[in-house]
């Protein structure tokens, strides 16, 4: 179910074997995800639940279950920021009715980030790919 | 006699366990310190042999624990060099006692324009109390700052006086910055006054040796997790005379004498503020903790914390990159810290955590004091008595790594 984009992320991924790799390879894709437009950076947009700042844009093409899926988001923190960048490749591209289909824990136990889920649960990611599958599911639905 | 830390390493069995493969380099002391085994045996042997409740039952059980309770009050007595123990109230910790004393004294003693003076150090739990009283009185808060060093000079306290001033809120020891405040000036100045004065020992208590005698305050209060004993513990000191201005706060058993329809009438202190079933085992346990380092001795405690804030302070000042918040000459062991560049203090810990290293990451319950320095978060490595410069070098290269990765 996975995107190409994320497919490729995964393959990168396989060749990084110490979490100092896989952190720096995160850390470089958060640092070149663009960042967020300061004006949308509002209360919608921000995601509840992160110990850092996180806001998520939703990018919506066109109507009911078929319409494209894709996002903007930024965090104030370098390693969320990478994190974002992670879940764009998974799910950017995706129609909306396919987004609640990702099984993301599965996904991002393939990058070795599926700690990120569980047990710091306080970085926010969780809470961020709640709010896509919300955001998606509620776009599926209209 | 020299400091045996190699000793006191083996009496806390967590400190031998790993964290992501690396040995665990435990420096969140200033949000909640380990237990040494002494401590996890006494809860064991209390709940194993020893429990009951407490002041109720006339069976040997509820005797036994009543007397292993009620024995604790000596102790922090002690501890805190507090000549007649029944001027300890237990608590659940600081909160619950700064709770106490802004229900029990604040709410019967303040009016509308009485002002109390905090310093931009608190600690939310010496804060929002007040902000209470602020909401619900018309009481005013007036704040005082500390200097770029994050010194708080007592001079800048004593000028905030006047003669509406009813209470001063203040830390003995930053949970930030580490400042030690003068204590004993600003309650001189106070007492002189006629000015309430309540202390907040969370931070202090576990790093150096208190008297509250001679810190002449009017309330004293310490929780125990931070003192290597059980969370859910803690005492209050309260001067006798302010005791007896002040009404219950919560309500229920063990704090009454007599329940009728129409008629209460109240235990006397210490048990009149102290309503329920309480922490019987957790106050076990801090009475155990609190032997624990009197018998190591709180002077070589202070004075081992010293030297590893000494090379700490040397150590993190080679960092030019690393921007430690508080220059205090006379701090204790703890480091707050910001990374020059765009990593946040949660890339930091996130980081660090990966090496082994835990600290913490955030506004520390201290917005005020975050807003004072113009950071929304920092990282604070905060170290305990049996912290060791090794692991002040595992910091340093932690952090070196953070710095080449987000760099």
């Amino acid at each position: 179910m996975a995107t190409e984009a994320f497919e490729e992320l995964a393959e990168t991924f396989e060749f990084l074997d110490d979490w100092e790799d896989r952190y720096r390879h995160v850390i470089d894709m958060g640092k070149a995800f663009p960042p967020l437009d300061d004006a949308v950076k509002v209360p919608a947009t921000k995601v509840d639940g992160c110990a850092s700042q996180v806001w998520i844009l939703p990018r919506i093409e066109g109507q009911g279950p078929e319409a494209q899926f894709d996002f903007e988001g930024e965090s104030d923190a370098m390693i969320v920021r990478g994190l974002i960048a992670v879940l764009h490749a998974l799910y950017a591209g995706l129609s909306v009715k396919d987004v609640g289909a990702v099984d993301a824990p599965a996904e991002l136990a393939r990058l070795g980030l599926n700690d990120h889920l569980s047990a710091q649960r306080s970085n926010g990611l969780r809470a961020m790919v709640e709010r896509i599958r919300k955001t998606a599911q509620e776009a599926a639905t209209v | 006699m020299t400091y045996n830390i190699d000793a006191i390493r083996a009496d806390f069995p967590i400190l031998s366990r790993e964290v992501n493969g690396k040995p665990l380099v435990y420096l969140d002391n200033g949000a909640s310190a380990q237990k040494p085994k002494v401590v996890i045996d006494a809860i064991t042997q209390a709940y194993s042999h020893e429990y009951a409740n407490v002041h109720r039952g006339l069976h040997y059980l509820s005797n036994l624990a009543t007397d292993k309770y009620e024995a604790v009050r000596g102790k922090v007595a002690q501890f805190l060099g507090v000549p007649d123990e029944n001027e300890i109230v237990f608590t659940s910790g600081t909160t619950e006692a700064f709770n106490l004393v802004s229900y029990g004294w604040g709410a019967h003693n303040l009016k509308a324009g009485d002002e109390i003076i905090l310093s931009v150090m608190e600690h939310h739990a010496n804060i929002v109390p007040w902000h209470f009283l602020r909401e619900r009185l018309g009481v005013k808060l007036v704040w005082v700052d500390c200097d770029t060093n994050g010194d708080l000079d007592p001079q800048a306290v004593i000028d905030a006086m006047t003669p509406r001033t009813r209470m001063i809120a203040i830390t003995h020891l930053s949970n930030v910055l580490g400042t030690v405040v003068d204590v004993k000036s600003i309650c001189e100045a106070a007492r002189a006054r006629g000015i309430v004065t309540c202390v907040d020992g969370s931070q202090a208590a576990v790093h150096m040796p208190v008297n509250v005698a001679d810190l002449g305050c009017d309330f004293y209060a310490i929780t125990g997790h931070k003192l290597y004993g059980p969370s859910g513990s803690g005492a209050i000191y309260m001067k006798r005379a302010r005791m007896d201005e002040m009404q219950p706060f919560m309500g229920g058993g063990d704090m009454i004498r007599d329940v009728h329809r129409d008629t209460i009438t109240w235990n006397d202190p210490p048990m009149k503020f102290e309503a329920g079933t309480p922490g019987i085992v957790q106050q076990i346990g801090l009475g155990v903790a609190l032997d624990y380092m009197m018998g190591v001795g709180m002077e070589a405690i202070a004075a081992h914390e010293t030297s590893l804030r000494d090379y700490a302070r040397t150590r993190l000042d080679g960092l030019n990159w690393l921007n430690v918040q508080g220059k205090s000459a006379t701090k204790a062991a703890i480091f707050s810290f910001t990374l020059e560049g765009a990593a946040h203090a949660h890339d930091i810990s996130t980081v660090l955590d990966k090496k082994g290293v835990a600290v913490r990451a955030g506004h520390h319950c201290a917005q005020p004091l975050m807003d004072h320095m113009g950071v929304p978060a920092t990282c604070r490595a905060s170290f305990a008595m049996y912290n060791t410069t090794d692991e002040v070098d595992a910091l340093v290269d932690a952090l070196e790594l953070c710095h080449d990765l987000f760099a």
